[in-house]
């Protein structure tokens, strides 16, 4: 199948980066280390959990599912800059599979997180999470992270297809994520925020993913669960649906996006 | 056999109100390179984006090989290379990774890739270069990268946009010597350029184009008759003048134009070396040392003036 191989040449593109520019790696894990150590030490000392070791093991989740949150920008500024460039132009005059592209440039980003997972766990490790829950499933809790990152790299895939300018991607991309970070259940409790937004911040798919994550590393006392509440009761649900949702919605739609970049 | 045919392609942008291309026809002998000549925003590069299947054209139609450009995109681009005006690689691999990655992706197999990739290094002057990033590459480097990448399989069209655009004179001048190279082997070529001599250099035929239509057509000889033909110019000390002026007079039969500051005489001839031959002679019975005796062809630039009524200008380009 070349639209399979085709891909694959386009994955492995992604993942030499790593190899020819260790700086990536570093720039994507030392923002989200920066935040665990000012969660940790700045502001977790005065939230008390009532969680047995602390606030770290409910710190970190949030850290998780806001680092896979960035392959939206990453994707979205890599393929507003293969357009830039004219790289989409070469690929397009190819004889190739029309989304190998796309395709190949998503699961590259989302493969990429593998490794920022892995250097975020350990460090992670470092300042003192511990998950209580057994290796099976803090290994399903990484996948399921891995899979969120999949879908949003397609909302990145959409961004960064139709923006004209390589500017405009960041700050939309900030604009998108940095509100879907922190309206949630991340880093705070949800039931200190005025009722709007602590609706919001309940059905927020980043809640919901980091209550997901929370529960499947064994913590029961979820930050900013309001009883009764569907997405906080059910979060592993809610979140499988959002990841399906998004996929439905934007594989499509980036696909689309970019055979048409023709016209 | 005709390699690239395009009828009445038309292409506009931003509703209708923009006519990039306003009924354009072309066509390219097979073997032959065609410069497609015109200043920014003529639609030279809307042409190319067409014809390699990367924009549809609102009306009109062509082939490129015999294939329906239109119909049959897939297999238009199995046989035609793209070098665009930008240097249409990753930055971030090196070289060769940009080679095998494109080798990979026309289903070489990665083991052919390899083959490939070196072979096009090593006939570039790139074998070194490979090695690194391409974004320590100099510009020149680049494009001669960006090129060897549409040459991967060996295409039986090749079309080069603007393939000297921004490149110092002596990245020009390389980039010219691999073309030549190039057109050697029989490739057929569709080049665009804004510069007059390059399509001068390199092209058997020149399309110039305004405004999205071809206003003339033809070798870069026929162009330049048609503007007029050669002038005889010669260069002489102050006392020689008046002599001069009548010896020139004698052989043009027109009255001949003075430049004081120069001290050159100029008229137009029609007998080409012969009209040379005359006046060296007349010069050597008449004991007159000449500076400077030469025949000037018009250059591509007035053929651009009188063709457009105006000058070969950069205006805004317009996607």
């Amino acid at each position: 199948m070349s639209v399979l191989s085709d891909t694959a040449v386009i994955t492995q593109r992604q993942l030499r980066l790593l190899t020819r520019v260790p700086e990536v790696l570093i720039f994507s894990t030392i923002q989200p280390v920066m935040f665990v150590l000012l969660f940790r030490y700045v502001f977790g000392g005065s939230i008390n959990t009532g969680q047995p070791g602390g606030y770290v093991q409910l710190l970190m989740p949030g850290i998780f599912v806001q680092t896979v949150a960035f392959t939206l920008a990453g994707t979205a500024s890599g393929l507003a800059e293969d357009m830039k460039k004219g790289l989409i132009d070469r690929f397009r005059s190819l004889p190739i599979s029309q989304s190998a592209l796309v395709v190949g440039r998503t699961l590259g980003d989302s493969l990429l997180n593998i490794v920022v997972l892995l250097v975020m766990g350990i460090a992670g490790y470092v300042v003192g999470w511990r998950p209580s829950s057994g290796a099976g499933n803090v290994a399903l809790g990484f996948l399921f992270l891995l899979f969120f990152g999949y879908a949003l790299s397609w909302v990145g895939a959409l961004v960064g297809l139709s923006a004209s300018d390589a500017r405009v991607v960041q700050n939309v991309s900030f604009i998108v994520t940095f509100p879907l970070t922190f309206l949630s259940n991340a880093f705070a409790p949800t039931t200190g925020m005025p009722r709007a937004l602590q609706y919001f911040a309940e059905w927020n798919p980043v809640s919901t993913m980091v209550a997901a994550c929370r529960q499947l590393f064994g913590l029961q006392n979820q930050f900013g669960a309001t009883a009764g509440s569907f997405p906080s009761e059910h979060p592993l649900t809610t979140s499988f649906f959002y990841i399906i949702v998004i996929m439905v919605i934007f594989i499509p739609l980036s696909l689309r996006k970019y055979r048409n970049s023709a016209n | 056999m005709k390699s690239i045919i395009a009828e009445q392609l038309v292409k506009t942008y931003d509703k209708g109100k923009i006519r990039a291309l306003d009924g354009l026809n072309l066509d390219v002998e097979e073997g032959t390179v065609l410069g497609v000549l015109g200043p920014n925003g003529a639609g030279k590069t809307t042409v190319v984006r067409i014809l390699s299947t990367l924009l549809r054209p609102d009306s009109g139609a062509a082939t490129v090989a015999g294939i329906d450009v239109i119909k049959n995109p897939e297999k238009v681009r199995e046989v035609i290379g793209l070098s665009g005006q930008y240097a249409a690689v990753d930055e971030i691999l090196t070289g060769y990774d940009n080679l095998v990655m494109f080798g990979e992706l026309y289903h070489l197999g990665k083991k052919n890739a390899i083959i490939r990739a070196n072979e096009l290094l090593e006939r570039f002057s790139l074998t070194d270069a490979g090695k690194r990033p391409i974004k320590t590459y100099s510009g020149g480097m680049r494009r001669r990268l960006d090129l060897a990448a549409s040459l991967i399989v060996k295409p039986k069209v090749l079309f080069l946009d603007e393939p000297t655009t921004g490149l110092d004179p002596r990245g020009r001048q390389e980039m010219w010597g691999v073309i030549q190279e190039l057109v050697k082997g029989g490739v057929t070529l569709l080049l665009t350029t804004q510069y007059l001599e390059e399509a001068d250099q390199l092209a058997d035929e020149i399309a110039v184009i305004d405004t999205g239509k071809v206003i003339a057509r033809g070798t870069s000889d026929t162009l330049k008759k048609q503007v007029g033909g050669e002038r005889l110019e010669v260069v002489v000390e102050a006392a020689h003048v008046a002599k001069t002026l009548e010896i020139v007079e004698a052989i043009s039969g027109i009255k001949p134009s003075f430049d004081e500051g120069l001290r050159q005489i100029s008229a137009p001839v029609s007998t080409g070396s012969q009209a040379l031959f005359e006046v060296l002679k007349a010069f050597d019975s008449a004991g007159i040392h000449a500076l400077d005796v030469g025949l000037k062809r018009p250059s591509l630039d007035d053929v651009f003036l009188s063709l457009t009524g105006h000058a070969a200008e950069i205006k805004e380009e317009s996607k």
